[in-house]
């Protein structure tokens, strides 16, 4: 390109992803720049589909446990524990308090880790990778005890449908009172530094706005809604396993900036603390499982968890067989994706990796279904029938240039030869 | 002439400084990842990378002009190897010097960013041009600073050579300790010519992939890290030789080891800055170099001046 | 109060540290107790009930009849996920998890253990629970 037709640098297109160093999972973001200004910003979604959901569907409720763990890395006990509640709500099961405290415990301590995962990785965004390699070592704490309790540092298998497979013994509750000591004290040390540091501070303060009201109306979850002033956390609006026994306080922040999720998912981290500290010392004795029946009763249920990046949806349909019918995830992320167009109106290309970071997101674990917009819009209820799908993604593949009845023809007289 | 040709491509030149940027890579490693409490790269890091990447095969993008694409790194490379022989390191005398070589070795240390920006929009990637066209506007914002500041020793011993100023601050003993100020800016300045953090926004990865490097591979990205590391030993040198003037006078072993461990406290420095930082933003950053940065310089001359008129008359 | 190189007390606190990362091929971290590693089969303790196969997520573990109350299994570990479900389905325990974590080879056809009573059919004799 010759040089003057080259200096015209007024707008451009530039790909984040699908592979981009910013991003840890294919995912497709285009930015408009006018010089180092985003003036549009477009996502799309669906490079990592692995149609698990289906999977699901063709597994017994046994080996699913293991399946919908694998939805995601980071907090893969979410999944398994909202996917175990739901069927224990279908068979009607009178889990052991003992199991739900387990769980309790192994969901925080999975809390603590995403959390500092994030902020390691909040710092590698802006450029800060001290703080990335202090956080990760920090880390290394308790995936040593998930490790220890579990048997795996991640995708920990301690769920089972009706309890949890392994018991915490006297040892486990010393070592994870002291690992909990630790890391609150570091953890201190990061606020501290989140709010003192200025270098930090000038990167994350009054960047990736999102309002109290934005926030509301796109359905932003978890941190990201926390963090602008919105008091919304499943543990307390529809507490699960016990948390209602453990006393649980929502951390909120008005700051509406990325500067705000920092503190709101280190206010966790204290909070957390403490939750974990309450059920190690209550822990009730008794049984860690009951017998659970290898076929389900026929029934749909809708289960909530709250995990660390926001609300995590399953739902599951069966019918009186030893495999669902239907699973559906809607993982958190999927809620949250939609705050970042808005969040990045007006900001500049440095901020974008950072504000993608802040809602702290899990492609993986989002790409799981598809919508499809009525372009007529004759059906206003948004409810569309089988045949029309099929007629619909036959309409769009041809005027793309595929046709399918063509090729199955062609297969047809290839198979007949 | 043998001995010109000696200078040039053994010692203090080419290999030398090959040599010592490869050792100052190491260092730097080494010491980023033990304060942050890693393990380390082993010494030989350096130079297995540069092999590795000398081995592969150099990809020029089919949008790119090739002749700019492959000179670039080169001209890089030649520059910040020039500029050192200007430079007094461990003796009153540079290798050359005439009156005037400080002007020309802060030219030939601005030349490789100028290599950086042609090279990367040469290269015609979307992340190249935003990460060339970032380099020259963060020349724009640390140039300024660092010339000032090179410029406010220069004033006090009244010459333009860097070999005469290094006699005048050998003569007047302690006369360095006025240009202190100079030092810090002339440091925060470095971080920017190095692109490095707090100052690595050309190449800040998460937003640009590599910035102006992204396209480059095989042996031409070889030559502009070599070249990369040289620039951080001859900057480091300059900034040794104009703030640093002490242990020239001795005899050259115990000169040289003087020299080195000025060259080792520059890095580390650096090294620690680049551990305590995140990065700024583009507009920070010139916002840092003009509204503090330049001041301190500007305050830096005025203080030579003062010191001109009131003492050394 | 806000202050710029807020880290910078710890960091040259680390300087005097023993680093946290090992040199990881010749150093390694212990495993816990009771780690999900690679799975073990023990011939003389099956019944043939094959629960293991019918509960494995994977479909990655096989048990055959060799002879009369002889069984031998043959663990995929490519498809293995490691839940350690089978191990739990087991109501003899003839299925045991080990500490062994470095599975990777490089060729694939290794990575079908073939556990059997008969020592000659068996081809993970070297590797010890």
């Amino acid at each position: 390109m010759p040089p003057e037709k080259g200096l015209k640098m007024r707008k451009v297109v530039i790909p984040i992803g699908p592979q981009h160093p910013a991003l840890k999972e294919p995912e497709s973001f285009n930015v408009t720049l006018s010089g180092e200004r985003i003036m549009a910003f477009s996502a799309r979604l669906g490079y990592n589909h692995r149609g698990i959901e289906k999977a699901c569907e063709e597994r017994t409720y046994v080996q699913d446990v293991y399946l919908v763990e694998r939805i995601c890395g980071i907090c893969s006990h979410t999944h398994s524990t909202s996917f175990t509640q739901a069927v224990e709500e279908l068979a009607a099961l009178d889990v052991p308090k003992r199991a739900l405290y387990i769980r309790v415990i192994i969901g925080e301590l999975e809390r603590i880790h995403s959390h500092l995962l994030w902020l390691g990785i909040a710092g590698h965004e802006v450029g800060f990778d001290t703080l990335l390699m202090y956080s990760w070592r920090d880390r290394e704490v308790v995936m040593d005890i998930l490790a220890e309790l579990t048997g795996n540092r991640v995708n920990y298998g301690i769920n089972v449908i009706g309890g949890v497979k392994r018991d915490l013994e006297g040892h486990h509750i010393k070592d994870i009172s002291k690992a909990v000591d630790t890391l609150e004290e570091r953890t201190k040390y990061y606020i501290d530094i989140a709010t003192k540091e200025t270098t930090l501070i000038q990167r994350l303060s009054g960047v990736g706005k999102l309002p109290h009201e934005d926030a509301l109306s796109l359905g932003a979850t978890g941190p990201t809604a926390r963090a602008s002033n919105v008091a919304r956390d499943i543990r307390q609006d529809d507490p699960y396993a016990v948390y209602s026994e453990l006393g649980f306080r929502i951390v909120t922040d008005n700051h509406n900036d990325v500067y705000g999720r920092t503190l709101v998912r280190l206010g966790e981290l204290m909070e957390t603390y403490r939750l974990i500290r309450a059920a190690v010392n209550n822990l009730p004795e008794g049984p860690i499982a009951v017998k659970a029946p290898r076929k389900i009763p026929e029934g749909e249920v809708f289960s909530r968890y709250e995990a660390p990046r926001g609300e995590n949806v399953h739902y599951i349909k069966s019918n009186g067989t030893d495999k669902p019918e239907r699973v559906k995830v809607r993982a958190p992320t999927l809620a949250n994706v939609q705050t970042v167009a808005r969040m990045l109106e007006d900001e500049q290309l440095a901020d974008l990796p950072i504000v993608i970071a802040a809602i702290d997101p899990c492609f993986s674990c989002t790409d799981r279904m598809i919508t499809v917009k009525d372009p007529d819009d004759s059906n206003p209820r948004g409810i569309i029938k089988w045949d029309d799908i099929r007629s619909y993604s036959i309409g769009l593949y041809r005027s793309r240039g595929v046709d399918f009845s063509l090729l199955n023809k062609k297969l047809a007289e290839k198979l007949k030869c | 002439m043998l001995t010109d040709l000696f200078h040039i491509v053994i010692f203090p030149g080419f290999l030398f400084l090959c040599a010592s940027g490869m050792t100052a890579e190491y260092i730097d490693r080494k010491l980023y990842a033990r304060l942050q409490n890693r393990m380390g790269p082993p010494w030989f890091q350096p130079f297995a990378d540069f092999m590795k990447l000398v081995s592969k095969e150099d990809i020029v993008p089919d949008e790119a002009n090739p002749s700019m694409f492959r000179a670039m790194p080169i001209f890089a490379l030649t520059a910040s190897i020039t500029a050192i022989f200007y430079i007094p390191l461990w003796h009153v005398n540079a290798l050359y010097h005439f009156n005037g070589d400080l002007i020309v070795t802060i030219y030939l240390l601005t030349i490789p960013t100028l290599t950086y920006f042609l090279g990367g929009w040469y290269s015609t990637s979307l992340y190249s041009k935003i990460g060339a066209v970032r380099s020259l506007t963060q020349l724009f914002a640390y140039e300024v600073p660092l010339l000032m500041c090179i410029l406010a020793p220069a004033l006090l011993a009244n010459t333009w050579s860097l070999s005469e100023m290094a006699a005048f601050y050998t003569n007047h003993k302690w006369y360095w300790a006025f240009n202190m100020i100079g030092f810090v800016v002339s440091i925060i300045a470095l971080l920017g010519k190095l692109e490095k953090v707090p100052f690595d926004i050309p190449e800040a990865e998460t937003e640009i992939v590599a910035g102006t490097f992204t396209e480059y591979s095989g042996r031409l990205l070889a030559i502009f890290r070599l070249s990369l590391n040289i620039e951080a030993i001859t900057g480091a040198s300059l900034i040794a030789a104009v703030y640093l003037p002490f242990g020239l006078e001795l005899p050259t072993a115990a000169g040289f080891a003087v020299y080195l461990a000025k060259l080792l406290f520059i890095i580390a420095i650096m090294s620690l800055s680049r551990t305590v930082f995140a990065r700024f933003r583009m507009d920070q950053m010139v916002e840092f170099c003009w509204k503090y940065v330049s001041p301190f310089a500007f305050l830096q001359i005025l203080i030579c001046l003062i010191i001109k008129g009131v003492w050394v008359r | 109060m806000i202050r710029p190189g807020k880290m910078i007390k710890q960091v040259l606190q680390s300087l005097f540290m023993k680093p946290a990362t090992l040199l990881y091929p010749f150093k390694k971290s212990p495993m816990p107790e009771h780690f999900r590693g690679e799975i073990i089969f023990h011939p003389e303790l099956c019944i043939g009930c094959q629960m293991c196969v019918r509960d494995c997520p994977s479909r990655a573990i096989k048990i055959k009849k060799t002879e009369d109350n002889k069984f031998e299994a043959e663990i995929d570990l490519g498809k293995c996920i490691y839940c350690a479900q089978c191990v739990m389905s087991c109501p003899k325990k003839a299925l045991e998890s080990t500490k062994e974590f470095e599975l990777a080879v490089l060729d694939k056809s290794k990575l079908k253990i073939i556990f059997s009573a008969d020592p000659k059919k068996s081809s993970d004799s070297q590797k010890t629970p």
